[in-house]
């Protein structure tokens, strides 16, 4: 099949895939006797519309970016990353012993240090797959799926037998102070009042260039993409596989914990029981749509922060609409990015190569 | 073997009204911007061998994609037995008795032979009666051309060329009189191949018609009656065979003269550069393939590798350069032994001097999905820069130097690695390797899938880097080249070198008989299956050569 041009690969194919979702999700909608364009209506308010909304939408898309990030990290490398969400998981381990060591401390010094150890966490509790792939063969999509259940059950375990202070009922740790907790943006600016957003989402943007700097700008980067593109090549440029990989799936989870930065520091101030609650999961979709660019990454963890946060609106304006339906129009919006994502290739370069219709680029 | 014989002319006459099985009359076809056929006349006479001969790129898959209904042409007729026909996709091709074997055989692996045969031509629900009546039809193709094959062998267990008989049999199955061949003996070793070129012998002795593509004039010289040269789209030429010489098509092929011989002085060696001790080599599979080889490679010499494929040389290679681990054995360059372990020996073989083009350059030697100045410095990225960082800007000169000094073409910094053709390709991954000024160079089949045109320029690069006092060990399946390029020749057979040659001196056929493992006198031919093209020394070559060639990867 003739390639299609740059821009139409980039651009106008993963917004038909989105438009495509709609247009279907829009048809359940109807089927359930709502108005569609008023739920889109609703939920592009809920999302964008107001301050509040706004700073939820930019707190998901925070997770969402560094989700997405760890995947396609492990990507370049020709690995399959699922274990975002154990990844994140783990990490907030790490947040929280640093978080309760230092309570007390300025946030200014907290901060750094939670980054830290978060990511020392993460990093921890990716390798170990990525050491299993390197050395002993061991699917990582296989392993990094066992240690999500694994991570499950050993938090619930920590939080609840070890983390839990006496006299509370709810499983998790006890709070860091105000002082301590990545401060949130409503603090500086008054337009995010009510809402969660916090320092971390610098910290996302500033990952999309430094994973944009690692890839592409790097020697290690060089020899990332090598072993993903051709394990053999690397192996006679003298690169050695089992070490890359080894290296890119911890880097992968340092990225997943940053999540945890995120919630356990930005904004419970505590380690709460599943977190995580699925954003790693997200992240495998935002890197597939995102192409495991960071530019692409952004931009789809944005489209998911919205929909996340403007279903969560739509759910609550209008009460035809419930919450399974928004999680309904999220997975089609997965499945037509995701598995479906090159459906609408072959009729696109049908309709740019036809022998009247103006040749694009070779 | 030119011309048509007489059984050949009375089946053609009394088969149809046209002495042509396949006529195209001005064929057209573009793809965008560029116009792959232009105005294609092609004539094939019935009961012959066509042979088409093209560099990569001259148009001549497309052709026969459009004969075999892949393609529609944008203008032009096909006439097949004197009748217009237009071809609409590949099973029409198929009712009309065109029949193709892809380069790439479209087989079942874990299904018989049978199966494989019946496959898509299965004409009731039931598959015994089907298997019942093709396991009687395959005995006969079987006796009529010698196409003899188990039918209850799995596909995926055949040796390379017997599962291209398979192909052949599925065409003939299912009917066809004309059989177009795709560079067929690209995977084959020169036994498989000369057991091909008698099967294609047989077929035509029946009437069936055949036309070969390939780039290999050897070939075309023995198995052809009439050939047709193709050069960036046109037709150039349609010639008698007998008429012919493989210089003069070469000409045309290219649009210019070219020295099919390699013209080079007298060695100089010096001090010894590469050694190998007692060398142990094992495959994937823990099977021994080099067993115990010593040699040594001076500083100005060519040392060439000759041997059937299969032999070991393939695993010698990659152990050399850092590739594969040695079971035991010493490597030296310039006197410092290599520690190869690990999976990034190739790096420390490049650091003490080493530099190496692999046999396979899109399996090993580049990244085809990267750009042609990433592919320039793959392998040597770490002298890129200073720290973490890639000096991109320096990788980029480079790459513009190397493809300027090798004429790599389109010379595009940015395109994609996998749109160079395979000769601007391997030019690219000479120049990666030849300009960092290595002592060493290792050479794995430096012209395969080249046109003719880059042939000579890299031959001529590899021995301007031997006149300047570089070491060169050559491995390649093509003979003529090892001879043409090597100051010294040595022979390997089942992962043993067994003899040493002077190419100037050499003859042939002791040659060969040593690459099959044999000597001169314990040869014990059967002239009768011998057919009239064959020296004796192709038939020794078929009867002398390795039984377990089954799990070689020739490709």
């Amino acid at each position: 099949m003739t390639p299609l041009p740059r821009w139409a690969d980039v651009v106008l194919l993963p917004f038909l895939n989105v438009a495509l979702a709609f247009l279907i999700g829009g048809l359940i909608v109807l089927s359930v006797g709502q108005n569609p364009l008023q739920a889109v209506g609703i939920m592009l308010y809920g999302a964008f519309g107001y301050g509040s909304g706004f700073g939820y939408t930019l707190y998901y898309t925070t997770d969402f970016i560094f989700a997405g990030l760890a995947v396609s990290l492990a990507y370049h490398a020709g690995l399959f990353n699922i274990g975002p969400e154990g990844q994140a998981y783990v990490g907030g381990l790490g947040v929280i012993l640093i978080g309760l060591a230092l309570n007390g401390m300025h946030w200014a010094l907290v901060f750094p240090l939670m980054i830290i150890c978060g990511a020392l966490f993460g990093a921890a509790w990716a390798f170990v797959p990525g050491y299993l792939q390197a050395k002993r063969g061991s699917h990582v999509v296989i392993t990094t799926i066992m240690f999500n259940f694994i991570a499950v059950s050993m938090m619930g375990y920590i939080i609840s037998r070890i983390l839990k202070p006496e006299g509370v009922n709810s499983d998790e740790s006890a709070p860091l102070d105000a002082i301590t907790r990545v401060p949130q943006l409503r603090s500086f600016i008054e337009l995010f009042k009510n809402s969660p957003v916090n320092l971390t989402f610098f910290l996302a943007i500033g990952a999309l260039f430094l994973v944009y700097w690692l890839i592409w700008r790097t020697k290690f980067g060089y020899k990332v993409r090598t072993v993903g593109n051709n394990p053999v090549a690397a192996r006679y440029a003298g690169i050695s596989t089992q070490k890359t990989i080894m290296v890119i799936m911890a880097l992968a989870g340092a990225f997943a914990a940053m999540v945890a930065v995120n919630n356990v520091g930005g904004v419970q101030g505590r380690l709460i029981l599943n977190f995580v609650n699925g954003a790693g999961f997200v992240g495998i979709a935002v890197a597939f749509m995102g192409k495991g660019h960071p530019i692409g990454v952004g931009l789809s963890a944005l489209l998911f922060g919205m929909l996340y946060q403007g279903g969560q609106e739509l759910a609550f304006q209008m009460p035809g609409i419930t919450r399974e339906m928004i999680v309904t129009i999220q997975a089609l919006v997965i499945l037509f990015t995701g598995a479906m994502g090159d459906m609408m290739r072959g009729p696109l370069s049908r309709m740019f190569f036809q022998p009247d219709a103006p040749a694009g680029d070779k | 073997m030119t011309g048509l014989n007489p059984t050949n002319e009375q089946r053609s006459s009394g088969a149809a009204a046209s002495a042509l099985a396949i006529e195209l009359v001005g064929i057209n076809k573009h793809f965008g911007p560029v116009h792959a056929n232009k105005d294609i006349h092609l004539a094939v006479k019935r009961g012959t061998v066509h042979g088409i001969v093209g560099e990569n790129g001259a148009g001549k898959s497309t052709l026969m994609s459009i004969l075999y209904g892949f393609y529609t042409a944008d203008s032009g007729t096909i006439h097949v037995d004197g009748v217009a026909h237009k071809i609409t996709d590949s099973r029409h091709a198929l009712a009309l008795g065109i029949g193709m074997v892809h380069q790439h055989f479209m087989l079942v692996d874990n299904f018989t032979v049978l199966e494989n045969v019946v496959l898509g031509a299965e004409d009731s629900a039931l598959l015994t009666p089907t298997l019942n009546r093709a396991r009687g039809h395959l005995k006969e193709l079987a006796r009529d051309y010698g196409l003899d094959i188990d039918p209850d062998a799995i596909v995926g267990n055949l040796s390379v060329g017997q599962q291209q008989r398979v192909e052949i049999l599925k065409a003939l199955y299912r009917g066809a009189e004309t059989l177009i061949l795709d560079e067929p003996t690209g995977v084959l070793t020169p036994a498989e191949a000369d057991h091909l070129f008698r099967i294609l012998g047989k077929l035509r002795a029946e009437g069936k018609t055949i036309i070969l593509i390939t780039h290999k004039l050897r070939e075309i010289m023995a198995i052809t009656d009439e050939v047709s040269v193709m050069r960036q789209g046109e037709m150039v030429a349609t010639l008698e065979t007998a008429d012919t010489s493989p210089e003069h098509l070469a000409e045309l092929m290219v649009g210019r003269r070219v020295l099919l011989r390699v013209e080079k002085g007298t060695a100089n060696p010096g001090k010894v550069l590469l050694e190998v001790e007692n060398l142990v080599v094992t495959d994937d599979f823990g099977t021994p393939r080099v067993k115990g080889v010593n040699f040594q490679v001076r500083a100005g010499e060519i040392v060439g590798i000759a041997g059937v494929a299969g032999n070991g040389q393939s695993e010698l290679l990659e152990s050399i350069s850092g590739m594969r681990d040695q079971k035991s054995g010493t490597i030296r360059v310039h006197g410092n032994a290599l520690k190869i372990s690990g999976d990034d020996g190739a790096d420390r073989a490049r650091s003490a001097g080493l530099a190496h083009v692999p046999e396979d350059r899109l399996r090993m030697g580049l990244v085809t999905k990267f750009n042609a100045w990433e592919n320039a410095i793959l392998g040597y990225q770490d002298s890129y820069g200073q720290g973490p960082a890639l000096d991109i800007s320096a990788a980029r000169d480079a790459a513009r130097e190397y493809m300027k000094k090798f004429d790599v073409r389109p010379a595009d910094l940015d395109l994609k690695t996998a749109n160079f053709s395979g000769g601007n390709q391997q030019k690219l991954v000479l120049a990666r390797e030849m300009e960092r000024d290595p002592e060493v160079l290792v050479v794995g089949q430096p012209t395969r899938g080249v046109d003719i045109g880059a042939i000579e320029f890299i031959h001529n690069q590899i021995i301007k880097m031997r006149d300047a006092g570089k070491a060169i060990l050559l491995v390649s399946v093509e003979l003529d080249e090892i001879r043409s390029l090597s100051d010294r020749i040595l022979v390997i057979f089942d992962g043993q070198i067994v003899g040493e040659a002077d190419p100037a001196t050499a003859d042939e056929t002791e040659l060969g008989l040593r690459m099959t493992g044999s000597h001169a006198d314990n040869v014990v031919t059967e002239p009768g299956i011998l057919s009239e093209h064959e020296t004796p020394t192709d038939q020794t070559l078929v009867e002398m050569s390795p039984k377990d060639n089954s799990g070689r990867d020739t490709n």
